[in-house]
This record gives C-alpha cells, sequence and structure tokens, in this order.
C-alpha cells in the first residue's frame, strides 16, 4: 500500500527545518556551529541547510559503517567514501543532520564516531522525518516533520536532484 | 600451487585470504575500496573504530618478522580487536601434527582470526582447513608462495599515484625467484588490468618459464625499467650472495641497483617502490630510497589500512546473511 506523497515537499521541509535551527541557534547560542552530515541522505540536507543558513564552517561527512552495531549479523557495508571532518571537534558547537530518524541506532553510531575526532560542546540533532519506532532513547532537536509509521512502513529519500521520499509497505 | 577455491564463501564474499590468483576483479577492488576508508582513521585523535571489538586475533609467525607482524597487529588493535603474538621456531621435523596441535590449543582460546607467516608453501592453506567453520585465516607470507597484504598495499600505493591501471607499465626488479612478493604482484597487477608487467634481474634470480605469467622479461635494468610508470624494487637476502647464486652485494648494485643516473630512464613521475627492510647500497641507492620519487613510507602506512580492510571483510563474511 504505497502511501502518496504529494503532501511532503521535500525542499519546503528544509526550509522548515532551517527556520527551527536558526532558532534554536539564536536561542541556546550556539557559537560558530558546524553542520555534520550522514551519508548519503543527511549530507544532501546538511549541504542546503547551510546555504540557507548561510554558516561559514564547512561541511562535515560521516561515513557510520565503522561503528553500526549490525556487524556481527550483515558484516561489512558497501563502500562510500570516507568521513571528512574538515574542522576541529574539540569544544566545537556541532549539528548533526540525517534524513531519516527511525530506530536511533545510527545516531548512537554517529556519536560514537564524532567523540573519536574530539569532544564537542554540545551536539544538536536535526532531521528531515522523525518517525515511530525509537529503539534507543534518542530524540530530535530540530525536524522537518513528524510521521506516525508501523512496522513495515519504509520511507526512504532519494537524491540528490531533486530530492524526493519514496514510500513503500514491506512484510518484515 | 593451485588456487584455492577455500578462500571464498558461497556468496563470493571473502572467507579468508591465502593468495591473489584466481581472485575475481571486483574484490581486489573492493578491497582497495574499504581500504581507502580506512586510511582516515590514522588521522584522527582517536586512532580506532569498534568493528572487531570482542574479537580475538593471533598473529602466528614461524619466521622472524618485524614490519609484516607490526602493521597487522596495529591493523586488529585500530580495530578494537585484541591480538596475541605468537613466533614459533619451528624445525623442519615439527610441521604437520604439531601444527594441527597448536592450532587446536589456539582454537580452544576461542580465537576469530589467525594471521600466518610460514617458512614453507601452502602452511596458511592447511591450517585454512583445519579451522572451524567461523574462524578466518590471513596469509601473511608463506614460503616462495604468497605474500598477498603486501601485494595489495603495494596496488593501493599504485592507484594513489596512477589511478589508471589501463595504461601502466611497471617493473618489478631483483630475487624474483625466491620472492612471494613477486609473485603476488604480478597476480594483482594483471587481474586489475596493467597491461605491461617486466621482471628485471640476473638468469640466477629469475625462475624459468616466468614468461608463461605473462610479464616480460630483462636482464638489463637500464632496458627493463626504461619508461616505466612504477618501479618495485624487491630485497636482495643476504643468504642469495653467500650462496652461489651471486658474487657480491658490490657488484649486484653495480649491475642492477637503482640510482638516480639510472632512475632517469623511467618516465619522469615513475614512482619507486620496495617492500623493506631496505638494503641501502645493494639493491637502491640511498638517494633514491629517500628521493622524492620514493613511496617506500607510503607502502608502511598503506599497509595498516589495507590490512584493516582484508581483516574485516574475512571476519563480516561469517555474518548471518540478513
Amino acid at each position: 500500500m504505497p502511501k502518496t506523497t504529494d503532501d511532503l515537499d521535500v525542499e519546503a521541509l528544509i526550509a522548515t527545518m532551517a527556520e527551527r535551527l536558526a532558532q534554536r541557534i539564536a536561542a541556546r547560542e550556539l557559537a560558530d556551529p558546524a553542520l555534520v552530515g550522514i551519508r548519503t541522505g543527511g549530507v544532501w540536507i546538511a549541504e542546503r541547510l547551510r546555504r540557507l543558513l548561510d554558516l561559514d564552517a564547512p561541511l562535515g561527512e560521516l561515513d557510520i559503517a565503522f561503528y553500526r552495531d549490525d556487524f556481527s549479523r550483515i558484516g561489512m557495508h558497501p563502500t562510500v567514501a570516507p568521513s571528512t571532518l574538515p574542522f576541529e571537534v574539540e569544544d566545537r558547537n556541532l549539528v548533526l543532520v540525517d534524513d531519516i530518524l527511525y530506530t536511533g541506532r545510527t545516531i548512537r553510531a554517529a556519536m560514537n564516531e564524532i567523540f573519536d575526532y574530539g569532544r564537542p560542546r554540545t551536539i544538536t540533532l536535526a532531521v528531515l522525518i522523525d518517525r515511530s519506532g525509537r529503539e534507543l532513547p534518542i530524540d530530535a532537536n530540530v525536524y522537518g516533520t513528524r510521521l506516525r509509521l508501523g512496522a513495515d512502513d519504509h520511507v526512504k529519500l532519494l537524491g540528490p536532484d531533486p530530492l524526493r521520499l519514496e514510500f513503500c509497505a514491506r512484510r518484515s | 600451487m593451485a588456487a584455492t577455491p577455500i578462500q571464498l564463501d558461497e556468496h563470493g564474499r571473502l572467507r579468508h585470504f591465502l593468495t591473489i590468483e584466481n581472485l575475481p576483479r571486483e574484490l581486489l577492488v573492493e578491497i582497495l575500496d574499504h581500504a581507502e576508508r580506512f586510511t582516515v582513521v590514522g588521522d584522527r585523535a582517536v586512532k580506532k573504530v569498534p568493528l572487531l571489538r570482542g574479537r580475538t586475533v593471533v598473529n602466528l609467525f614461524f619466521e622472524p618478522s618485524t614490519r609484516t607482524r607490526t602493521t597487522f597487529e596495529l591493523a586488529a588493535k585500530r580495530l578494537s580487536a585484541d591480538v596475541m603474538n605468537l613466533n614459533i621456531e619451528a624445525s623442519a621435523t615439527r610441521k604437520g601434527e604439531s601444527l594441527s596441535d597448536t592450532l587446536r590449543t589456539l582454537e580452544a582460546m576461542d580465537t576469530d582470526m589467525f594471521v600466518v607467516r610460514h617458512q614453507d608453501s601452502g602452511a596458511p592453506e592447511f591450517i585454512a582447513r583445519q579451522v572451524a567453520p567461523g574462524v578466518s585465516v590471513i596469509n601473511a607470507g608463506d614460503g616462495r608462495h604468497a605474500h598477498p597484504t603486501q601485494a595489495m598495499l603495494d596496488v593501493f600505493t599504485i592507484r594513489r599515484h596512477k589511478p589508471a591501471f589501463e595504461d601502466l607499465r611497471v617493473a618489478i626488479v631483483g630475487d624474483i625467484t625466491h620472492s612471494r612478493v613477486a609473485r603476488s604482484e604480478i597476480h594483482a597487477l594483471k587481474i586489475l588490468g596493467v597491461p605491461d608487467i617486466r621482471v628485471v634481474g640476473p638468469k640466477t634470480l629469475l625462475p624459468t618459464a616466468i614468461e608463461s605469467l605473462g610479464v616480460g622479461v630483462f636482464h638489463d635494468l637500464d632496458e627493463g625499467i626504461a619508461g616505466v610508470d612504477v618501479v618495485i624494487m624487491l630485497r636482495l637476502q643476504q643468504e642469495r650472495m653467500q650462496s652461489a647464486l651471486l658474487p657480491s652485494g658490490h657488484e649486484y648494485f653495480h649491475t642492477y641497483g637503482l640510482t638516480p643516473a639510472r632512475l632517469k630512464r623511467a618516465a619522469r613521475d615513475a614512482i619507486v617502490m620496495h617492500p623493506g627492510p631496505i638494503n641501502r647500497g645493494v639493491e637502491i641507492d640511498s638517494a633514491v630510497a629517500d628521493g622524492h620519487q620514493s613511496v617506500i613510507l607510503q607502502q608502511v602506512t598503506h599497509g595498516i589500512a589495507v590490512r584493516m580492510a582484508v581483516m574485516s571483510m574475512v571476519l563480516g563474511s561469517h555474518a548471518q546473511a540478513a
């Protein structure tokens, strides 16, 4: 049962994220924040956010493959480009960006990796879609939209140009 | 030695890493691509990833080695595995059964991976045939047969400087007969599509029928390295000079030593490689070994990333296919 995605305009959701993120950065006085996108979808969104917020810091990109908790079940994940954090992580205000927040395991892996680069001052989590199904105590600080989906419902971000969402139902 | 299908599991994943021979090109490229991701780990504040946390790796060395053993050890530690180093002095009479017994003892300690160096060709494969289903074996050099991780770190280093394998000219210079490194390199370069591979050395140090591997054979160094993009110098073992195969180190240098003047015959931007440890003034002049075309120390650094890639691939192959 494919759901309609007509009412979910990804660029509009990112604009919403940018607005909410700007408010949060101002309210918390997060000086010189740096965006870190999780490959691949998170990087696409982080690139757009960086432009919309006109941030100076270069974009960080994380490949969390070495920090996943499913190595003994799945083995090595296919190759993507290596992580690059082209700035000092120590004492930095970071904004971690991902496309879909689901179980929370990806974010757990990403935070573990970030701490191997240094100790950031703060990490803010910004996601395009905050969907139901959390398995870890992790919550988004900023989101584009929230969706209530069943365990068999899947949503995926396709891109990079244009960015669009794909929904499907799969028996697991 | 014949190809070893036991290297791959039924899904074509790398279960053991014993030889380069007959591996598919995609698998070699996968190793190089994974290694590329691991190189960044060495640049970070914490030079460690948790991929193999809780796994046990045993370095089983029946032959002395410093560089290979330490880079395997460092690779395993950067993957967060626990490492034991066992240096076993094996005599010719203590092969076969004692090897099996050693193995059973170590397996009883729940070892996940054996990294094996042995003076006899085929010893790592022998071990791979004995181990329990969830255990992997990596060949760290066996006799004259193979040294597959050294070959992979060499092609990794080449790819970093000269990514177009299909246009490449590579010369391997020195004692080819006794070199497991040369044999594995030739296989790797062939599989990756390098069209011009040359071996250069005196007749006494080139195996008969080496042409059957599809390489050009040269006895003259100037001729052999003319126009090449990569020069791989091999270490001349001291015992070869003591035997009747060669007159002296001095004379060898005169004929086959790579000097700055000789290197000019290679392509202008040629890189110079050596698996180490180098014999300065025997196979290579210090001015070349320390010169701007030398990538010898990069090879060592790349060796860590390549070994991390191979170790995680073989242990990842035991994952239940999800």
